[in-house]
């Protein structure tokens, strides 16, 4: 198993180490500087860190105003607590496309232990959804480290999601990345498994156990949801004939949803989606656990990958009637 | 109003009870909110195990009193209350956070009987009670809303809104609790968002309000009579507290607000909790 790191420390630290070569960038929380890590940034910049205290929407109103004056502004709170502020964001960051960066902590499911209320399920769905917002979901603790540095420099309005827990390595220093940009981690020729977040490692894992049965699977990490990396979904529907999405998110509107919109229009071929299926989880003792039990785990991965597997071969059987 | 010595004693023994049931529970899963449980202690104590009319044998008897906890993280001293009064078994509070289990983390009103309304992100509270209230109004109910408040949860927009709408409708049978025990998740109020002067601001919003002790459990019951005898205001009982309060190593210290305490700090908590005489 691979070295886990805490993303949301790397994102503290990076943060920190990126606000000495930008002057101009801003921190401000909402009374969670200890959770989500923002305490490394106060402490090397002090008269460029705000606690707005328990007041997400004002938070995001009051980064508005330091991008307007020319400030970049990035904005901490739970990834769930974002939601508060979703008509601020909507009107004030995307449709007047101000310079604010907002880092949603503590997504999807990684805060188990504090349950549904905390949970993160459909942040992508509705960032995702507004015109001019960016919308990054890094898949290792490298790539959070290295995504810094690129949201402040992408120009406009950009959501930047991070989990609480402690995610495996999987990339090194050389990891190139791009805001929009899709990553094929693995090369194969029967199926691609495009996933994000802290479902890229598993999908990785997933893909060992299928290639030891014998199947040959293409990975993607998809760490830019918007603006999605269409020509690779195509390309790889074109090669594999069969995609499986993997998030941990909502099937509703998130990743899963965001490739079948592109596969749709573009090269439609069978697609299963792996996620959290339409419903609220729960408490829960261990993060693992909780997403093995809401249908997130390698096993998940792999019956995902046989099932559409079997959609394209009962495909092309019945082309093969057809001639 | 007077209250019985038997009384006070009584209720004073239940939030300590309280205290080391929500402790026990929070050692137990590893994970939980001592802080601003236990500075809540004789307010949950006073209303449960005296001030609310409710039948734990009628869960959803519609003319009792709602009891709404705005601040849901501190559900640690909720559960206990709520189970010894029947609403659930004792033994369920071993399973808090268990996946199956019916006590989540935060309170889930699908979930746990005797649970008004799910909570866990902060500022609903007011709003949701004055709703219940105009309810209540619209079918002719005489039912009480109490609503505990945290003081940095006071910092949120959404929770002044509530309080305006509660005073424009002159919502009397509404009662918000602000337990004021002046430590937020980062650090002192005052240092991460200051709020005074809160009393003023409350009144300036045309509620009525009451400032006690709220570890004097004469003067929680007190406020709550008196809170009811008005007329044509909401009322918010400011009870003075102290985060932590009974755990010297836990007192006024934000460290504690969400970290469970290991197994040598959590035998001496129960040592500290347990040797106080009443
Ligand atoms: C809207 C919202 N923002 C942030 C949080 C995270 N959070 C949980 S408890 C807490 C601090 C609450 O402080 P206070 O209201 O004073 O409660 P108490 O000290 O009584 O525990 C914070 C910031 C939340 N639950 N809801």
């Amino acid at each position: 198993m691979n070295k886990k790191v805490s993303v949301r420390k790397t994102y503290g630290e990076t943060l920190a180490e990126y606000g000495k070569v930008n002057p101009d960038v801003v921190v401000l929380v909402a009374d969670v500087s200890s959770s989500v890590q923002t305490g490394y940034f106060a402490k090397e910049f002090p008269e460029r860190f705000f606690n707005v205290g328990i007041a997400e929407a004002g938070m995001v109103d009051t980064a508005v105003g330091l991008a307007l004056g020319g400030m970049i502004p990035f904005v901490n709170t739970f990834a769930g607590l974002f939601l508060r502020a979703t008509e601020q964001i909507r009107t004030c960051v995307a449709y007047a496309k101000t310079n604010v960066k907002l880092v949603g902590g503590y997504a999807g499911l990684s805060d188990f232990k504090d349950g549904p209320t905390h949970h993160s399920i459909t942040d992508v769905a509705v960032m995702r959804a507004m015109p001019n917002m960016a919308v990054v979901v890094p898949g290792d603790p490298i790539e959070v480290k290295k995504m810094v540095k690129a949201v402040a420099e992408y120009p406009g309005p950009v959501y930047l999601q991070i989990g609480r827990a402690d995610m495996p390595v999987i990339f090194d220093d050389n990891h190139q990345i791009k805001i929009g940009k899709g990553v094929i981690v693995r090369e194969g020729e029967e199926v691609t498994i495009i996933a994000n977040g802290s479902m890229l490692a598993r999908c990785l894992e997933a893909a060992k156990v299928l290639s030891n049965e014998g199947t040959d699977v293409r990975v993607i990490n998809m760490h830019t949801v918007k603006p999605l990396d269409i020509s690779l979904i195509k390309e790889s529907a074109e090669k594999t004939g069969a995609i499986v999405t993997a998030e941990e998110h909502s099937v509703i509107g998130g990743l899963g949803s965001a490739v079948a919109e592109a596969l749709g229009k573009n090269y439609p071929v069978p697609l299963e989606q792996v996620g959290i299926a339409d419903t609220f989880a729960e408490t829960a003792l261990d993060y693992d656990l909780l997403l093995d039990h809401y249908g997130m785990g390698i096993n998940d991965i792999v019956k995902a990958v046989q099932r559409v597997l079997r959609r394209k071969n009962a495909l092309s059987h019945s082309e093969n009637l057809k001639k | 109003m007077a209250y019985s010595k038997e009384l006070i004693k009584e209720l004073e023994e239940k939030a300590q009870q309280l205290r080391l049931d929500a402790l026990e529970m929070i050692h137990h899963r590893g994970q939980g909110h001592p802080g601003g449980a236990l500075s809540a202690a004789e307010i949950i104590a006073a209303l449960f195990f005296h001030h609310l009319r409710i039948d734990p044998d009628r869960p959803n008897w519609e003319n009792r009193d709602r009891f709404i906890l705005s601040k849901g993280h501190a559900c640690a001293i909720l559960y206990p209350a709520l189970a010894g009064l029947g609403y659930f078994p004792m033994e369920d509070l071993k399973n808090w956070g268990h996946i199956g289990a019916h006590l989540q983390a935060h309170p889930d009103r699908l979930k746990t009987p005797g649970i008004e309304m799910t909570t866990g992100f902060l500022g609903h509270g007011i709003s949701i009670g004055a709703g219940l209230c105009l309810s209540a109004r619209l079918k002719g109910l005489d039912y009480h809303v109490y609503v505990l408040v945290g003081d940095g949860e006071c910092q949120s927009g959404v929770l002044w809104e509530g309080v305006m709408t509660a005073a424009k409708y002159k919502l009397s049978n509404l009662t918000a609790i602000l337990d004021y025990n002046k430590v937020q998740l980062d650090g002192p109020l005052n240092k991460i968002m200051p709020l005074e002067p809160i009393k003023e601001k409350w009144e300036s919003f045309n509620w009525k309000t009451i400032e006690i002790d709220g570890h004097n459990i004469k003067e929680v019951l007190e406020a709550l009579d008196k809170a009811k005898e008005n007329k044509n205001k909401p009322t918010v009982i400011i009870a003075h507290t102290i985060k932590g309060k009974g755990v010297s190593f836990m007192e006024n210290k934000a460290e504690w607000h969400g970290k469970a305490p290991d197994d040598n700090e959590y035998a001496q908590a129960v040592k500290e909790l347990t040797a106080r005489s009443f």
